[in-house]
């Protein structure tokens, strides 16, 4: 059974709270799969650092470690986890007090307006 | 942390539930107050769609036409991606209060997560590229 949406959304949350992991979660975003090594030689982190990223980000499930020798192994994003943050933000960011104000708004202003609504518009 | 699930707002309104359903269920209506263009075929099962000057896109499905009560329609979750099936369900209920109307929005479905979507996403999704990109591959080697 998968963890359910809130452990999800937070796992997400507290992985991109670190500038180090957005970095590398950037990286395998833009450029595809990629070791720790490959991440090392295109970010201003150490190669220790970015191991222990990576563990974290692959416990999180938001990478996934491809099969390989050690120090060959690839690893790349898993976009569903980031999916279910996208939802929590989606309820954030979905503002109706915005368009509630606007429709208060239109029906005050279209009752004050005698005749047909248009007609002294362009 | 709380993962919202509705969103629900009421305001009162000085204008009968009559005129406020035609804002809210016409094209003149919500071209006035929500998108910049709007089009709509009220009826359950119907299409309705608004644009925005700037260019966002909402495409709407009715499902609850009981004028001048209640009207809903489901549309796809602002900021998800395109493609992603999920939707959520707005419902309008209006009431008439002294002369005017009290007017709620609800909208639930944010926390939806069928399982197999969720199995779907993690396994499809991030694989997709991948096996789109190898069978182009794999035309252009037998090409």
């Amino acid at each position: 059974m998968p963890p359910d949406s809130e452990t999800v959304a937070e796992q997400v949350f507290v992985a991109l709270a670190d500038p180090s992991r957005r970095a590398i979660l950037a990286a395998l975003a833009a450029e595809g799969p990629a070791t720790a090594t490959d991440l090392a030689g295109r970010l201003p982190i150490t190669r220790q650092a970015i191991a222990k990223h990576l563990a974290l980000l692959a416990e999180a499930g938001l990478v996934t470690a491809q099969p390989g020798e050690r120090r060959r192994v690839r690893y790349r994003l898993r976009s569903a986890p980031m999916q279910v943050a996208q939802q929590f933000l989606a309820a954030l960011a979905r503002d109706w007090d915005g368009p509630l104000g606007a429709l208060k708004d239109h029906l005050d202003k279209s009752a004050h307006e005698p005749g047909p609504a248009g007609a002294t518009k362009l | 942390m709380g993962f919202p699930d509705r969103i629900e707002r009421t305001v009162e309104v000085a204008h009968p539930p009559a005129k406020v359903w035609a804002a809210l269920t016409t094209a003149e209506g919500l071209a006035a107050w929500f998108g910049n263009e709007a089009t709509i075929d009220l009826r359950p099962g119907g299409s309705a769609r608004m644009r925005w000057a700037e260019g966002h896109v909402a495409e709407m499905r009715v499902e609850r036409v009981e004028e001048p009560t209640v009207f809903g329609f489901t549309w796809h979750i602002y900021g998800l991606p395109d493609d992603d099936p999920r939707r959520t369900y707005v419902e309008f209920t209006l009431e008439p209060a002294g002369a005017g109307t009290r007017l709620t929005v609800v909208e639930s479905g944010f926390a939806q997560l069928p399982e197999d979507t969720y199995h779907k996403a993690f396994d499809g999704n991030t694989q997709g590229w991948a096996s789109e990109l190898g069978e182009l591959v794999a035309y252009l080697d037998a090409a």
